[in-house]
């Protein structure tokens, strides 16, 4: 790191949006990543599945549909309390494609290795991978990797894709939320960005706090099955549940209402949250979902979820208004409101 | 966290907030200083639970938002030099200086670390002795205890390559200043109880007395506030203008003596520039002489940078309280979150910030409601 810094001219251009070098808020999940992707991206990949900007994109093959995702996984460090980089690249993607209510069938890898990166930590990564993959019944059908000099890059980053099979009878959408839906919770939040923050800050606690690291495809099936008519389905990964709700609010160009109270965060985790100074609404999960349901199956919904180990502690949050469209508001113990916005770039830990 | 929940019960702040209403025969204007404070009324809507009874000024406390422009200037002037290491609190990389901010320096090569506390900053010079390492001491009198302590170390275990840039304010010549304008709205103050948790509230009371208003010492939990404002309110209606101490907890009156020592032995009171509002004689600390090898605006050399803040900006007037955000010209046009002029339009809780979200919100729902 040392002696790849180079002087830099004092004088930055402004205004500070318009930044001519990429940021580390360019990554975080807030409106610089939007900003990046529709300037930089979409102008030039311009096409109708990309255009949808869903969790996986919906590509018409031959009879049918297959559902498409990918993602590239970054996380420091690579093992943390909860899984580690191999389970979470597992997950993350084959969470996106469930997000589209598709079945998935098959995932590849790619891998970028860095020199020097101790061959015990790729077993074990590896190791990991294949249990989450596994234990999801998708087999990892095709892989790449390539390897870079030392400084390169951080240890070890991993790229997967995953296909699926698109469901004619459910097809969830984060264009179809509707005024007087119920938004139902699977489980408690801000597990994974809070087990991966204690573990960077050396923060200890009785236990440590574990990532919530999962597979969702169950989850989706419960409310499938149970024949809930499911609007949208999200997993609130980068940038947490308000960054999501955000998301879902402007593409359906509706309102949402959360209750503070209904929003489930485990004791250790809000501990942990208040000690660094974060908002448990923008910190990331990798295994719980938010479905928007018509008001009518609140209850079926959550029975559905809770029916499963995964979705024990599934709650209902909040609802879809026509009042304030593209706002999220929430509601505070004590009954007064604020905007929930979607942060401009990385949140940032509080000095006060 | 147990024992925080009761000072987060929503029965027992509708009970406080039902007190206040009732107690207020008019409409009292008070001011938190504490960013800590604005955050949680903020969040959790408080001041719009009490609109009719008080008027709760969000006061000069966060120190995000009163860090004066140079020192911002001064921090992206070394944090960009090669042999750096810059260290900060999270919430300073976004802070605009003169035209970029920490954030920027970084994506351009400088090497800018979030640390969470001094004492870090310090282990990593000690990790890396050829590089600079300097950390951002901003802040009340809250952080300086910490952060006196990390120069007082580094001088102990002979780190040469450890500094501070130093940015501390003060809280009592801050009210001072806010009490001497000739045309101040603030009729009491609610003052930072952690501030107070370590130099105690003996400052206050002279104060208190000269400009006959009541400061009462607040914790940050709703509850806390809420009783915070009850005092003051209660204060007002009986035309009283006492000290008292609602953070009884966390704070006794002569603060606490090790932390004080501390401080005294590595700082001295020093004029300060606060953002928006100018310079308050003797309401910052600076690094005493015996010190002066961990100052980092004398080892790079930049102590006699002096910039002129943007003429649109109005956080001066937004932080003492003489206009609220939507009268400044700039609000929500050439100022936004994305694209702040001044600190509060930073932070999530920063009154300019807050503002500009409730007014999104109100806008939208006014607009649904005239169609």
């Amino acid at each position: 790191m040392s002696d790849t810094v180079k002087p830099v001219a004092l004088h930055c251009p402004v205004p500070i949006e318009a930044t001519d070098r990429v940021q580390l808020g360019h990554g975080s999940g807030g409106k610089l990543s939007a900003q990046l992707v529709a300037r930089h991206f979409l102008p030039h990949f311009d096409n109708p599945a990309l255009a949808q900007l869903g969790d996986a994109s919906i590509v018409r093959v031959p009879g049918g549909e297959v559902a498409l995702s990918t993602d590239s996984f970054v996380v420091q460090p690579l093992e943390f309390p909860g899984g580690n980089i191999g389970s979470l690249a597992v997950h993350g993607t084959l969470n996106d494609v469930a997000m589209m209510g598709a079945h998935a069938i098959c995932l590849t890898a790619g891998f970028v290795l860095e020199e020097g990166l101790p061959l015990a930590v790729l077993d074990r990564v590896i190791a990991e991978m294949a249990r989450a993959s596994r234990e999801a019944g998708v087999p990892i059908v095709a892989g790449d990797t390539k390897v870079v000099e030392r400084g390169k890059a951080d240890g070890l980053y991993i790229n997967t894709t995953g296909l699926g099979v698109v469901d004619p009878d459910f097809r969830p959408g984060p264009a179809r939320a509707r005024p007087g839906d119920a938004i139902v919770l699977s489980g408690p939040i801000a597990r994974h960005g809070m087990a991966i923050m204690a573990a960077r800050e050396g923060l200890t606690f009785e236990s440590a706090i574990t990532s919530d690291s999962a597979a969702l495809a169950p989850l989706v099936n419960a409310l499938r099955d149970a024949g809930i008519d499911v609007h949208v389905l999200r997993d609130p990964t980068r940038g947490g549940v308000a960054s999501a709700l955000n998301e879902i609010a402007i593409a359906s160009g509706v309102g949402i209402e959360i209750d503070d109270t209904a929003l489930p965060v485990p004791g250790d985790v809000r501990a942990a949250c208040e000690m660094l100074g974060l908002d448990p609404l923008y910190v990331a999960n990798e295994g719980v979902m938010v479905a928007f349901v018509p008001e009518g199956q609140t209850g079926a919904s959550l029975a559905a979820l809770r029916s499963h180990p995964l979705g024990a502690d599934a709650v209902c949050i909040g609802r879809v208004v026509a009042a304030h469209p593209r706002i999220v508001a929430l509601r505070t113990a004590l009954g007064g409101t604020r905007v929930v916005d979607l942060l401009p770039g990385d949140q940032l830990p509080r000095i006060c | 966290m147990k024992y925080l929940s009761e000072y987060r019960d929503a029965d027992i702040a509708r009970t406080l907030i039902a007190r206040i209403t009732a107690r207020a025969t008019r409409r009292w204007t008070l001011m938190e200083v504490c960013g800590g404070q604005t955050h949680t009324i903020v969040r959790q809507g408080l001041d719009e639970l009490l609109d009719g009874a008080v008027e709760m000024i969000h006061g000069p406390g966060c120190p995000v938002c009163v860090t004066p422009l140079e020192q911002i200037d001064k921090a992206l002037i070394i944090a960009a030099r090669p042999d750096v290491i810059f260290t900060s609190f999270g919430d300073m990389l976004r802070v605009p200086g003169s035209d970029c901010d920490l954030q920027q320096v970084r994506s351009r090569g400088g090497d800018v670390k979030v640390v969470y506390s001094p004492l870090d900053a310090l282990a990593l010079a000690q990790r890396h002795p050829d590089k600079e390492v300097v950390f951002f001491a901003v802040g009340f009198e809250t952080t300086a205890p910490a952060n006196a302590m990390a120069v007082w170390r580094a001088r102990e275990l002979g780190v040469p390559n450890f500094s501070v840039l130093v940015s501390h304010v003060t809280v009592p010549p801050a009210i001072t200043a806010i009490l001497e304008a000739p045309d101040n709205r603030v009729q009491g103050f609610l003052a930072a109880g952690h501030v107070c948790a370590v130099m105690g509230y003996t400052e206050y009371e002279p104060i208190a007395e000269r400009y006959r208003v009541p400061i009462v010492v607040t914790g940050f939990e709703p509850v806390d506030i809420l009783e915070g404002i009850a005092m003051a309110v209660q204060q007002l209606e009986e035309g009283r203008h006492a000290v008292e101490n609602q953070y009884v907890r966390s704070v006794r009156r002569e603060g606490t003596a090790p932390a004080r020592t501390l401080v005294a032995r590595v700082f001295e009171l020093a004029n300060r520039q606060w953002r928006g509002i100018g310079e308050i004689p003797m309401s910052g600390l600076r690094l005493r002489d015996e010190f002066a090898a961990y100052d980092a605006e004398r080892k790079f050399g930049v102590g006699a940078l002096t910039v002129m803040e943007p003429a649109a900006c109005r956080a001066g007037e937004v932080l003492t309280g003489r206009i609220k955000p939507p009268q400044c010209a700039a609000f929500g046009t050439a100022c936004t979150p994305e694209r702040p002029l001044g600190a509060p339009m930073v932070s999530t809780e920063g009154a300019c910030s807050a503002y500009y979200n409730l007014a999104r919100y109100r806008s939208t729902e006014s607009a649904e409601a005239a169609s």
